[in-house]
């Protein structure tokens, strides 16, 4: 009954820590909420638009620190002194709230939250906030710590310049693997269309992140827009279905942990949670190449406290701050400066901060606009298969 | 709707019909007058009291259906946004052969959950409803309890029950009833357990109160009159409960056929149903045009097989 006992701890575990999952959980509680809250959500986008005059003419040039800053961020994101130590240094109180999804970072934009001054959206999601005009520029004289970033993140492809966005942590999207079961393991996504592990596999949910792993294993640009390769991934990702055990964005950590789920397609700091729990868990970015990803502080275009928010994203980048994040969360800082501050475990490990001939590899999803079709279209075809 | 009308209307109608027919004219006639008194001020009454649930629909229900059918005209802009229109390309798409068999298994899974929770509820509402006696309300409370903890919730504990090393697996292997564990997870048959599961006290409430208030003399006539067990059974207290009956597999059925948390949380990669599909055009592929388009296809199609059910199971007395 040992077994017994360890499943109500894993069920109490589901139920408690799952927000913890920096993509996880409430992401589906969150789209019951937004399907639920249509009505709402549809009466809300109306305000949407004239919010944003109001908050436009409220930001004069005033370069005074505002009382508070409303803060937007991935739930368990932060090192635990990152906020109160700004409280302290700056006498600005944080509204700190968090959120599991791009998707419902942008549905409650979209949907006329205001008054956030800082949001975290990943790279691609920059993008398409960017086409959305959700976004406001960053007066970068007011973060002058952006010189500690590394140049990559200086001349990243969606917003050259940080004219948008200032990141905060990257990871990259690859296999999360059980060591003990999976013996012969080869970091190759060809690893997740291995027919001896049916029903032991699983696979993200976001249609683009899904694809790149096809187009990865063709040797094919993760954006490409030709119809004949995405074609040819639809194909490969319609003969992998039956080895499948489901399509899931969240509940693998948990699967990877209890040896449920041998071969996991995930994001670095999920598995590495994962890992936290049941060490024959491993992390592994395949050479044909794997989606990087990086979620940046951005300033909503009705900030009530802009000015406020440039002060902040400096503070976070000082090394110490970037740095003690980092330590805490395990992911990889952008803040090239940060380094001598990491805890050298974090620094060497290669899952956490690839060796360059592997980074060298790793590709930014791009909004791909209007051409966003081909995938969805595609995707409709593994679906219905 | 036919459960909540219900009771109230044959409640009376039920406790009426076994007194003598004396006192029925002057009820009658007490009803009459007071409806007369009525009739002046009965258009204030009216709109008092229907207004605010009009008000209501109008605002929650009829306006965003309006807004979700001019966007299902609509179509996907370059980053995610819908730009109106007037085109019935969606709808086009939304029936294309493609969703076929989404659909399909979405009805299927759905009646399956729909018999089973009516073989589970229908003995269960029976036991409460004629055996209850003083612990009838204990008995209910029992039945909603789950409902007090989320869903969500819930149905990540069938996970850990039903997954490869779960409670399930663990206490058939130790048993030996099993030699290797059972593959229950992420198949048809945990999406239909859950459903079944999630949606059995929608189907037992309404039983219930159909049940509570059938008139127990009928029952004992079936008996004096030389009909069995299961003749009565048949032939006077299930026709009684017909109301109950219809009421319970439509609030199970309709819910459960554009489910998508349950085939998301407990299914597999084949599982997936029309509101798993409705949801991720909302959410991933953020083509809020196509996923409007699909959800005015599924209520259209849900409507008219609801017609079609009520016409041949239902009755007048259902209203």
């Amino acid at each position: 009954m040992k077994k017994l006992d360890r499943e109500l701890r894993v069920l109490s575990v589901d139920c408690l820590n799952a927000p913890v999952s920096r993509r996880g959980f409430f992401k589906r509680a969150g789209a019951a909420g937004l399907l639920l809250g249509v009505p709402g959500l549809l009466a809300a986008c109306g305000g949407g638009s004239s919010t944003t005059t109001s908050g436009a003419s409220g930001t004069p040039t005033t370069q005074k620190l505002a009382d508070t800053l409303n803060f937007y961020n991935w739930s368990d994101y932060i090192a635990e002194d990152t906020i109160p130590n700004f409280e302290k240094e700056y006498g600005v109180k944080v509204v700190y709230d968090n959120y599991s999804s791009n998707d419902a970072l942008l549905a409650k934009l979209q949907s006329g939250a205001t008054g956030y001054d800082i949001i975290v959206p990943t790279d691609y999601m920059v993008t398409t906030m960017l086409g959305l005009n959700l976004l406001q520029e960053i007066d970068l004289a007011n973060v002058p710590n952006i010189v500690n970033l590394y140049a990559r993140f200086r001349e990243e492809p969606f917003d050259p310049g940080n004219k948008y966005s200032v990141p905060w942590q990257w990871g990259t999207t690859g296999i999360g693997y059980n060591s003990e079961k999976v013996t012969g393991f080869q970091p190759s996504w060809d690893m997740l269309w291995d027919a001896q592990y049916k029903g032991k596999i699983t696979m993200l949910t976001e249609i683009r992140d899904i694809f790149a792993v096809a187009l990865f294993k063709l040797g094919y640009d993760a954006n490409t827009t030709d119809p004949a390769q995405i074609d040819e991934a639809t194909q490969l990702l319609i003969e992998q279905k039956p080895l499948l055990k489901h399509y899931t964005s969240d509940t693998y950590i948990d699967e990877l942990a209890s040896n449920d789920t041998w071969l996991a397609h995930g994001y670095s700091g999920d598995v590495f949670q994962a890992q936290a729990e049941n060490d024959v868990v491993q992390y592994s970015i395949p050479s044909e190449g794997a989606i990087i990803w990086v979620d940046s502080m951005c300033i909503p275009t009705d900030a009530p406290h802009k000015y406020t928010a440039e002060v902040f994203m400096n503070y976070i980048l000082e090394p110490e701050v970037s740095a003690a994040i980092s330590n805490f969360v395990v992911y990889a800082s952008p803040n090239e400066k940060a380094e001598e501050f990491l805890d050298p475990t974090i620094l060497e490990d290669p899952s956490v901060y690839p060796p360059q001939e592997v980074q060298d590899k790793l590709t930014f999803m791009k909004e791909l606009g209007a051409d966003t079709e081909l995938y969805n279209t595609a995707y409709e075809k593994v679906k219905a298969a | 709707m036919p459960s909540s009308a219900a009771p109230s209307g044959q409640g009376a109608g039920g406790s009426s019909g076994g007194i003598p027919p004396a006192p029925a004219p002057e009820g009658v006639g007490l009803f009459s007058r007071v409806a007369a008194r009525l009739r002046g001020r009965s258009a204030l009454t009216a709109s008092l009291l229907a207004g605010p649930t009009l008000v209501w629909l109008l605002l929650f229900l009829i306006l965003p259906l309006c807004v979700i059918l001019v966007y299902s005209l609509g179509s996907r802009g370059a980053y995610g946004d819908v730009v109106l229109g007037f085109s019935f390309d969606n709808y086009l798409k939304a029936f294309s052969p493609l969703w076929f068999p989404v659909i399909l298994r979405s009805f299927a899974y759905a009646a399956i959950a729909t018999l089973l929770t009516l073989l589970m509820g229908y003995p269960l509402a029976y036991f409460i409803a004629l055996f209850g006696g003083r612990r009838k309300n204990l008995y209910l409370i029992l039945l909603m309890l789950p409902f007090w903890t989320s869903y969500l919730i819930r149905t990540y504990s069938w996970i850990v029950i039903l997954r490869t090393q779960g409670v399930l697996n663990t206490v058939l292997t130790s048993l030996h009833v099993v030699p290797e564990p059972l593959n229950l997870l992420n198949t048809p048959f945990s999406v239909i357990l859950g459903l079944t599961y999630g949606f059995l006290p929608f189907m037992t409430l309404p039983l219930y109160a159909s049940l509570e208030r059938l008139d127990k003399s009928l029952i004992e006539a079936s008996y004096d009159l030389g009909a069995n067990r299961l003749w009565t059974l048949l032939k006077v207290t299930i026709p009684l409960s017909l109301p109950g009956i219809v009421a319970g597999t439509l609030l199970v059925f309709i819910p459960a056929v554009g489910d998508f948390v349950t085939p998301d949380l407990l299914g597999g990669p084949s599982t997936m149903m029309i509101g798993n599909v409705i949801q991720s055009q909302f959410l991933s592929a953020r083509d809020w045009a196509y996923g409007s388009a699909l959800s005015f296809s599924l209520m259209a199609i849900l409507l008219v097989a609801i017609f079609f059910y009520v016409r041949r199971v239902g009755t007048e007395d259902l209203v």
